[in-house]
């Protein structure tokens, strides 16, 4: 499907989409959103990419393969620094407990580890939309060419 | 002024419930379905739940219907 209208009026919004989605991530532990909603907003918007324009440029800016990696070091995140606090002689996901310095709230850099975890939950969410999506549209055979 | 849009919206629902329920074409049932999830959007914003919102913008909006398009696209369109 080449659409000279979708295609531009993706092109004008992705951006907006792109840091709107970082934004709810990055500011997770601060504002309403976190890791799940800003991830499926950055996952909605690759998805958009790859839907207007079509699916070989999609899989150029980010390929089934990476994605699938991502997907794998986003839940990592989360499982280190769970391991972390237990190293650092708390509980598993303990912030405080186990001395995890929290800055002054309100910053961006505040809340510990709550902010990485945020992070790697927001990689997870939107790598998962990402390979869930070429899992279902991509053929059995590889063919790239779009219906 | 917003408890008659609350009470509008989910008259709304309920009607986009139903008939996507009772639709036999399958495109437009999921049409209806990302209506219904805008709209719960909305909802969800002014029941003070501005989180739940964005996802169910994101999610319910915009994936749901696009995997679902996905899946008919592979299948059959009629029931």
């Amino acid at each position: 499907m080449e659409d000279v209208i979708v295609r531009y009026v993706s092109r004008f919004i992705l951006p907006f989409v792109q840091l709107y989605g970082l934004y709810v991530v990055l500011h997770g532990h601060l504002s309403p959103g976190g890791g799940f909603s800003g991830g499926a907003v950055i996952g909605a918007s690759m998805i958009l990419y790859a839907l207007s324009f079509n699916l070989a440029a999609g899989s150029k800016k980010l390929s089934h393969d990476v994605s699938s990696i991502l997907e794998s070091s986003g839940a990592l995140i989360f499982a280190g620094m769970g391991l972390l606090s237990i190293l650092l002689g708390g509980n598993f996901l303990a912030n405080r407990a186990a001395g995890i310095p929290l800055g002054t709230p309100g910053n961006l850099f505040s809340s510990g580890s709550i902010a990485i975890i945020t992070f790697g939950v927001g990689i997870k969410v939107a790598s998962t939309m990402i390979t869930l999506f070429y899992s279902l549209i991509e053929e059995e055979g590889h063919s790239h060419d779009h219906h | 002024m917003i408890d008659v849009l609350k009470y509008l919206i989910l008259f709304f629902l309920v009607f986009c419930a139903v008939f996507v329920a009772r639709t036999k074409d399958m495109l437009s049932a999921v049409i209806i379905f990302a209506a219904y999830s805008l709209m719960m959007a909305i909802l969800w914003l002014l029941l003070a739940a501005p989180d739940i919102a964005i996802t169910e913008a994101a999610i319910g909006a915009g994936v749901t219907t696009l995997l679902l398009v996905a899946a008919i696209s592979k299948t059959r369109r009629e029931e």
